[in-house]
């Protein structure tokens, strides 16, 4: 067993040779955890402190019982904040430490520089605790199950954001405060003796409806499709401030993890490529090597028929390096026809790793591959895409051509590998019905999933959800109306 | 260190999927889902319904990209599209969820729901002695369980981590968060023995699907027995016209084809309790299960004979199941009803198919015998 302070002594070496390369963090904390708390941490998302909710409880019973089964194990966690927090696994031998240490590093890096990550808030630690004293606050008073079944109904809306638009001006006062901010009717002081006379209940009553008639008023088509559907319901749906709160701190969460999911591949490739260099480079001692190589040799398996993001991360960016090392790129090497004159293509530029750090800073996963896949790469690495059986009711391969390969790759990345939909009517019919659209692109919505969503965005929303989308071929409109769930064929116009 | 709370996010978690495995309980109950799943002590059980449903992509249309060898046409590795119906075994969240239960959670949910009573277990020697021990920690108690240690050790954790620890001048004050109380469990001591017979007719009339029957039955009962009594001991005994004991495997996999001779079974019982299980040590249980087509009418009062002189009054309870067969519902059970329906350690239930398994379960274990 490593102690915290072995690692605090091997720390500034690693450090500072990660930052000879020209990595670039925030300060970065080390703490050793065994595997129960770090199964916790991984839980948690890797924050101490989040909100009461069973699903955490859910995520730590799976990976308790992988772990226990020999299944998976964590070797490192860090969160994306300034300063960084990273976790080790105690039981981890030095070699493995010190990999993970370098590993962390550059994700560190990428945390710091990457364009995607520009937005979010370094101090997420304390805005998550904050999150969880308001959520506690609202069990409190309100009572766990109400609370608990609206965050449910909120998490299943959670991917119903607008994942490009990190720049989004959020309505002040609506996420932030706790505070009442509808507008209220307005009672005169009075003993309460006097209050009938001084508040007659008829005045206040034709009040409270004019006010109900007004904010019903205010429900407007949006004026362009919107995509953050859950802004959409802050804004509009008719909620009490709670759970209007509880719905922009699911929101906030949903935003600031967002960058980590559209930069998987880039963020593991990148630490991939740097521990392998840091440790074989300056770091990695005779006696160690074979520890090293057998981690390593983990990290970037190819499990068959299988893509493993960690692989094809790092090996596009040794790709890319060797590509602008060698000058293959540009117009002069794609109109080159000659195979062998290609093959053997070297101007010695020596700009890869320039062009690398350049990369790490503008791309994300899905302009990343398709800017630098190459068919090349494909053939090389064998790669094909699969596709679903509906006969057979089975995934089959597809194709090795570079096109579909990339294709699907591509889509599997697009928004985040979620559907893509908007809000487009708050007024459907003219009868306050919302009205989602699902852009298509080639692959159906699973069925008994929408239905269920629909049904969760209509306890939000309170009146028919609507959602316009393909199945089986056909443009339909799957309908929750309150009662119950249909699916109605919109006829060709 | 890190403070964290995941106890409390993970019972509620435990506390959710038991609520949902009771509203379900009919289902599981005749579907035997859970019994190929049935590990030493744990049963994992799948769950669809503690997902979070989003909208998300379906199969029609769906794929993506794989690495490695093979041609095109050629399932993906470890999707062979005959198990599992449309699921694809290389999109995560497609999987059903599985949580995992002790066997003793599991009874304690069976219990609740069927409102099982307690087996109040016979004779002077038998008692189940309840005892508290303090088992854990908790946050909130009285003062005079206050855990002194662990509080002061609370206390210590946080100001190390707020930083508020000097190390010259050790002073720990812990404050409301910090306090710590001993909890305690009642449990029950075993001082209990006990045995299950289980009895079943293999005869040709007993298909697959009368088996099946019987092997979730006896699961069911089993697991509750086994929750009731710590340490319970199980025979197995198949006959035909013969009868022999055999393994808990055999019991329920094989297959004779002979005729029914169901004295061959009690008459075996009997050897093995008189040879293993004094009755004024042991709760004796005997299941017995047949689709009650006996060989001859003298047969059937041998049995009878049999369980007045022998079995029942050195047994706590004797159930007898007639399973209903392709060919109809035999006699067994109308004659043992007429002629021992006075007996309380007798009981009869009929089960005419997996639907019934529940009804016949209470009427089994709904004495508290």
């Amino acid at each position: 067993m490593i102690s915290q302070q072995t690692i605090i002594e091997e720390q500034p070496k690693i450090e500072e040779h990660a930052r000879s390369f020209g990595l670039d963090f925030f300060p970065t904390v080390f703490e050793l955890v065994d595997y129960d708390t770090m199964n916790q941490l991984a839980a948690y998302g890797g924050f101490p402190v989040r909100y009461p909710h069973w699903r955490f409880g859910m995520e730590y019973d799976q990976l308790a019982k992988g772990y226990r089964y020999g299944l998976q194990k964590i070797y490192e966690m860090v969160i994306n904040t300034n300063p960084c927090y990273a976790y080790l696994m105690n039981v981890n031998s030095m070699v493995d430490q010190k990999l993970v240490m370098a590993h962390v590093f550059a994700h560190c890096d990428f945390f710091k520089n990457n364009y995607y990550f520009a937005q979010t808030n370094r101090k997420m630690i304390d805005e998550m605790a904050n999150h969880a004293t308001r959520v506690s606050r609202y069990i409190d008073k309100y009572g766990l199950e109400t609370v608990e079944s609206f965050i449910d109904t909120c998490l299943t809306l959670e991917n119903l954001i607008d994942y490009h638009a990190p720049y989004i001006k959020r309505s002040s006062g609506r996420n932030g405060s706790s505070e009442d901010t509808s507008p209220k009717i307005k009672r005169l002081r009075s003993k309460k003796y006097m209050d009938k006379f001084i508040n007659p209940p008829e005045f206040i009553d034709q009040q409270v409806k004019e006010l109900e008639k007004n904010q019903s008023a205010q429900f407007t088509v949006p004026d362009s499709p919107e995509r953050d559907i859950l802004l959409f319901l802050i804004e509009y749906a008719p909620l009490a401030d709670w759970q209007r709160d509880v719905l922009g701190i699911i929101r906030e969460e949903a935003y600031y993890f967002a960058p980590q999911g559209m930069t998987k591949i880039m963020n593991e490739g990148w630490a991939t490529y740097w521990h392998s260099t840091i440790m074989t480079q300056k770091v990695v001692g005779p006696d160690e090597v074979v520890d090293y190589a057998e981690h390593h040799s983990g990290t970037v398996a190819n499990h068959p028929g299988r893509l493993n993001p960690y692989r094809l991360g790092v090996l596009l960016f040794k790709d890319i390096e060797e590509r602008w090392n060698k000058g293959r790129f540009g117009k002069e090497y794609e109109e080159c026809d000659d195979i062998k004159e290609k093959r053997n293509w070297d101007k010695k530029l020596g700009l890869g790793r320039e062009k690398i750090f350049e990369v790490r800073k503008l791309y994300n996963d899905v302009n990343f591959l398709d800017t630098f896949l190459t068919e090349e790469f494909s053939r090389e690495h064998k790669l094909f895409s699969f596709a679903y059986n509906k006969e057979k009711e089975r995934y089959e391969i597809e194709s090795r051509d570079f096109q579909m390969v990339k294709q699907r790759l591509l889509h599997s990345l697009t928004n985040v590998g979620q559907p893509i939909i908007s809000v487009t009517n708050a007024n459907h019919e003219n009868r306050g019905e919302l009205y989602l659209v699902h852009q298509y692109e080639g692959v159906e919505l699973e069925r008994q999933y929408a239905a269920d969503t629909l049904h969760n965005l209509h306890s939000l929303w309170t009146r028919p959800v609507h959602v316009e989308t393909l199945m089986e071929g056909n443009p339909v409109i799957l309908t929750y109306d309150g009662e119950e769930f249909n699916q109605q064929i919109i006829p060709a116009a | 260190m890190p403070l964290l709370n995941i106890d409390y996010d993970h019972n509620r978690f435990r506390q959710i999927i038991k609520g949902k495995i009771k509203e379900n309980l009919r289902k599981y109950i005749s579907s035997g889902e859970m019994i190929g799943r049935k590990g030493k002590d744990l049963v994992s059980i799948p769950l669809p319904q503690v997902d979070i449903p989003r909208f998300r992509f379906g199969n029609n249309g769906n794929g993506g990209t794989g690495q490695g060898d093979g041609e095109p046409g050629q399932p993906l590795d470890g999707d062979d599209g005959e198990e599992g119906e449309g699921q694809a075994g290389n999109q995560p969240g497609y999987h059903l969820k599985e949580v995992e239960l002790t066997l003793d959670e599991l009874a304690e949910i069976i219990g609740e729901e069927l409102e099982l009573p307690n087996i109040q277990p016979r004779g002077k020697k038998q008692i189940i002695s309840q005892k508290d021990k303090y088992t854990g920690i908790r946050r909130t108690g009285p003062e005079s369980l206050r855990h002194f240690k662990r509080t002061f050790r609370e206390a210590l954790k946080r100001q190390v981590v707020s930083g508020q620890f000097d190390i010259d001048k050790p002073r720990v004050v812990p404050i409301r968060d910090d306090y710590r109380y001993r909890s305690w469990k009642t449990t029950a001591q075993p001082e209990t023995n006990a045995v299950i017979i289980y009895m079943m007719d293999v005869s040709g009339s007993m298909w697959d699907e009368q088996k099946d029957i019987v092997r979730l039955e006896t699961f069911w009962i089993d697991t509750w027995l086994r929750y009731q009594y710590k340490g319970i001991e199980t025979r197995y005994i198949i006959h035909d016209a013969q009868a022999q004991e055999v393994d808990k495997e055999t019991f329920f996999t094989v297959r004779e084809s002979g005729g029914t001779v169901i004295s061959t079974a009690y008459e075996l019982c009997i050897k093995i309790m008189e040879a293993d299980y004094p009755k004024d040590e042991w709760n004796i249980y005997g299941f017995h299960f047949s689709d009650g087509d006996n060989w001859s009418r003298e047969d059937n009062a041998y049995c009878v004979d049999l369980l007045n002189t022998h079995m029942l009054p050195a047994m706590n309870l004797f159930g007898y199941g007639q399973v209903e067969s392709t060919y109809g519902s035999g006699e067994f059970y109308d004659f043992l009803d007429r002629i021992l329906s006075e007996d309380e350690t007798l009981v009869l239930s009929h089960i005419p198919d997996k639907e019934g398994i529940l009804e016949s379960i209470k009427d089994f274990l709904g004495k508290g015998k």
